[in-house]
């Protein structure tokens, strides 16, 4: 008996002590880890000490629900097939009756002269992803098969997880979370930043840069009277006023081909004109890019190429000379914070996908701390009124039951501290109920001692009967209150899985404490020859 | 010291009261389901999608004031409440169906324009797309339902298959209760309170898990008795602990309802709430349920013997 007694103190002891040592970075203005820690923690293999990782809504910042529009990705994709196929069959010299998208998956195509059947059927050969048929004597129509499909929208969907990271990345934000959610969510977690608005403008922009011809054969007053010409596009320049809104809506005739898009840039830049001291973003292209461009400025010049972001037109200016140095820049009505923006943006690349915000949660600072305080006031309080009931219902047994919640409690944050686990605000509130059902494994067995001396026991029997017996009823309300906080933790969101994790671990070592620790304590009184009890 | 000592109440005997009020808890429960249903009830936006804000401003304001400001805004429908002496607001504006982004920095611009002279912080915002609110809901629903069936799992594996299901039929009775009151005080049933009503479930569960351990107890040892009196004997024995450790419970809840913040007072009310339900259901409907079963068995296995024995 005295050996068990003095392993079982040690556990208690030792318990304490690591639950109280990884606790202590948590405290605001906690000195240094006493230095015998640091060595022996490493040979102990136990995870080394932090503060409790607090969730959004006790540190502030902002949780974003991102959904991958994958459909257009498949869009573009067929797009860009589309150019590349008038590309080659130019090349080939087979002049084209048609070639239009039909639906987000089919392409269309029409040659003049159905002598060239074989060349074409050559060139298509190169696409093994689309399926061929054929309508007509000189028609063909490409689908893009469903796997193919399947394929396009997991890679849009990793890319843009990517690409949000890294435009995220350069927010200097301590830890974010970007992290890929079922078939087409991300979720994107930014703790403490301080610019909510900014951080949704940079992430949620698709930032799809777009180099199309101004089509000048027509004014563009015709076009909007309802008379656009076949392969062209109405798109606007939005002039927005000091507050941000749109005042008005400049209209460009654009031909619809993309001659250029962003992905050829190896950099973009913010720069300061001279002489207005506006800003722009000055970009470079790399060497396909680059000759790309010149090939389209050598063949138009004075013409107009319109820089266009998102379906947006910034600027238009003429082709004076072909340029030759693969680098451009872009001009506009630009704060100098929007051309940071934009040369962020075009620096992590556009986003294969659009994406939707479909939840922004963001909670500010000064409510975390709030909330904080709130919580471990509510708590302190649980825990005072708790441990008086405890001692005026039992007394001294109840004290020796009060010194187990507090065990209880500090093994808690502990643990939490320990598995660096999220403490959110139901957090704090699971450890206030923890407090309140803690108690109660105590209760149980206090109740049955009770029993057991009203039979006529010793005390040292009535005590052991009264664990033993206990012991199964203690089981099995804890595990119920498992359960349950096992379906909270698999359904729940952020804020309710801290909740869960506090009062599933709140219950699991109150299976320590109130049966292990207490007895430990009861057992040495007894041996010290504790002859009644105070119960 | 001690609360009752050696009562005898016969807890069976007010089966009959139990079954009239839980009917009526129920009905109002179910009740609240339908109408959760239709729509028709106080969810909050993290359910019905919307957005919410909460703002402090330095100086109290007047929320019809704000209304109005609200609705010259394009937001005619919001739900506004004060704390903190008239300073904190908290505006709920309810999903109109077009995309939910920017309405809180809709809403803030309008608060700002019409209260120069006062600045306010921003101290929470929610924008919830109807989508996900949608699936929070089937979410919730499962959480619930797959909670009560490892509860009957659980607890008819550790007792018998009566005892499971009168454990089941108590905790669902609790949480629908508890939905149906929260519905009829108008409150907005927000994934806290679904939490909340979680929690209960458990914490109910263990209520009824010590009574029932006692009665099997008492089962195996007593001889004498019949099994109503076994039931009542056992409910009487573990009535100290029932009441006590309610009251445990109940005061760290009451802590968390008034000095936890706005956020948890929902969220407490309803633990409160729950915590008495489920001791009256512990006492009042589980065991009675135990007891009409078993007691309905015995006569038709009773009545089944006569009539074989009086077939020969």
């Amino acid at each position: 008996m005295k050996r068990h007694l003095a392993w079982r103190a040690s556990l208690v002891g030792v318990a304490a002590l690591l639950s109280f040592l990884y606790v202590l970075p948590s405290i605001p203005g906690f000195s240094p880890l006493p230095g015998w820690w640091m060595y022996v923690r490493p040979l102990i293999a136990v995870p080394p000490p932090q503060p409790i990782n607090l969730g959004l809504d006790l540190q502030g910042g902002m949780h974003l629900v991102l959904e991958v529009d994958a459909e257009k990705a498949v869009e573009i994709a067929a797009e860009r097939r589309m150019a590349e196929i008038r590309r080659a069959l130019e090349g080939e010299g087979i002049g084209v009756e048609r070639l239009e998208r039909r639906g987000k998956t089919q392409i269309f195509l029409q040659i003049d002269d159905a002598k060239a059947r074989a060349t074409v059927e050559g060139i298509l050969g190169n696409y093994p992803e689309m399926e061929r048929s054929e309508e007509g004597p000189a028609g063909f129509i490409l689908t893009l098969s469903s796997r193919e499909v399947a394929a396009i929208q997991e890679r849009a969907v990793e890319q843009n997880v990517q690409k949000i990271r890294n435009r995220v990345d350069e927010f200097g934000v301590a830890e974010p979370l970007i992290q890929r959610e079922g078939d087409r969510r991300i979720i994107v977690q930014l703790p403490g930043i301080k610019d909510p608005e900014r951080a949704i403008g940079l992430i949620g922009k698709t930032a799809l840069l777009e180099f199309k011809l101004v089509d000048d054969r027509q004014s563009v007053e015709e076009a909007l009277q309802g008379k656009v010409p076949e392969g062209s596009e109405i798109l606007y320049e939005k002039v927005l006023d000091p507050q941000g809104r749109v005042v008005r809506r400049i209209p460009y005739l654009v031909k619809k081909q993309t001659l250029l898009t962003g992905d050829v840039l190896t950099s973009a830049a913010v720069r300061f004109d001279q002489d207005t001291k506006a800003a722009y973003v000055a970009i470079a292209f790399d060497r396909a890019g680059a000759r790309l461009f010149e090939e389209i400025t050598r063949q138009n010049v004075n013409r107009r190429l319109a820089i266009i972001l998102d379906g947006n037109v910034y600027s238009a200016p003429a082709i004076r000379e072909p340029i030759t140095g693969g680098q451009a820049q872009i001009t506009g009505r630009f704060t100098p914070e929007e051309a940071r923006d934009l040369a962020i943006v075009l620096r992590a690349g556009a986003l294969p996908a659009p994406v939707d915000v479909i939840a922004n949660l963001t909670v500010g600072p000064s409510l975390g701390q709030d909330s904080i305080q709130a919580g471990l006031r509510a708590s302190v309080v649980a825990g005072i009124l708790v441990v008086l009931l405890m001692v005026i219902y039992y007394r001294w047994a109840g004290l020796i039951a009060d010194l187990s919640l507090v065990l209880n409690i500090l093994m808690l944050l502990g643990a939490l501290a320990a598995i660096q686990a999220t403490l959110t605000l139901p957090g704090i509130a699971g450890i206030a109920l923890t407090i309140g059902i803690a108690v109660d494994s105590n209760i149980l067995i206090f109740q049955r001692i009770r029993e057991e001396l009203r039979l006529g026991k010793t005390v040292r029997s009535a005590i052991d009967s009264g664990y033993g017996k206990a012991w199964v009823t203690i089981l099995d309300s804890n595990v119920t209150i498992l359960i349950t906080s096992l379906a909270l933790f698999l359904f729940g969101s952020g804020p309710v899985r801290g909740f869960a994790v506090t009062l599933a671990l709140g219950v699991l070592i109150n299976l320590f404490t109130a049966t292990v620790a207490t007895k430990v304590v009861f057992d040495w009184l007894i041996l010290r020859g504790m002859k009644r009890i105070s119960i | 010291m001690e609360i009752f000592g050696k009562t005898n109440i016969d807890f069976l005997g007010m089966r009959r009261g139990a079954y009239i009020l839980s009917v009526i808890l129920v009905c109002l429960g179910l009740l609240a389901i339908v109408q959760i249903a239709r729509g028709r009830a106080n969810l909050g936006i993290d359910f019905a999608g919307g957005t919410s804000v909460q703002v402090l401003f330095d100086d109290p304001v007047d929320l019809s004031q704000v209304r109005g400001v609200l609705t010259a805004g394009g937001f005619p429908q919001s739900e506004l409440q004060q704390f903190t002496g008239e300073r904190r607001l908290f505006i709920r504006v309810k999903s109109e169906g077009e995309p939910v982004t920017g309405t809180a920095a809709r809403i803030e611009e309008a608060l700002r324009k019409a209260f120069p002279g006062n600045p306010f912080v921003v101290e929470r915002s929610s924008e919830v797309g109807p989508v996900i609110g949608r699936e929070l809901q089937r979410a919730a629903l499962l959480a619930v339902v797959i909670s009560l069936v490892c509860i009957v799992t659980y607890i008819a594996w550790r007792f018998e298959f009566r005892f499971g299901v009168a454990a089941t039929v108590a905790t669902f009775h609790d949480v629908v209760a508890v939905l149906g009151i929260f519905f009829l005080l108008g409150n907005e049933i927000t994934l806290l309170v679904v939490t909340a009503l979680l929690t209960l479930a458990g914490y109910s569960l263990t209520d009824t898990v010590v009574v029932f351990d006692r009665i099997r107890e008492n089962l195996r040892t007593r001889r004498r008795g019949s099994f109503g009196e076994i039931v009542n004997a056992s409910i009487n024995e573990v009535l100290d602990r029932t009441i006590l450790t309610s009251l445990t419970t109940s005061l760290a809840i009451l802590a968390l309802f008034f000095l936890g913040g706005e956020v948890l007072r929902d969220f407490s009310l309803a633990l409160f709430v729950g915590v008495i339900v489920g001791t009256y259901s512990t006492m009042f409907v589980a065991c009675a349920l135990v007891y009409e079963w078993r007691v309905r068995a015995r006569r038709q296995a009773g009545g089944v013997k006569r009539q074989a024995q009086s077939l020969h």
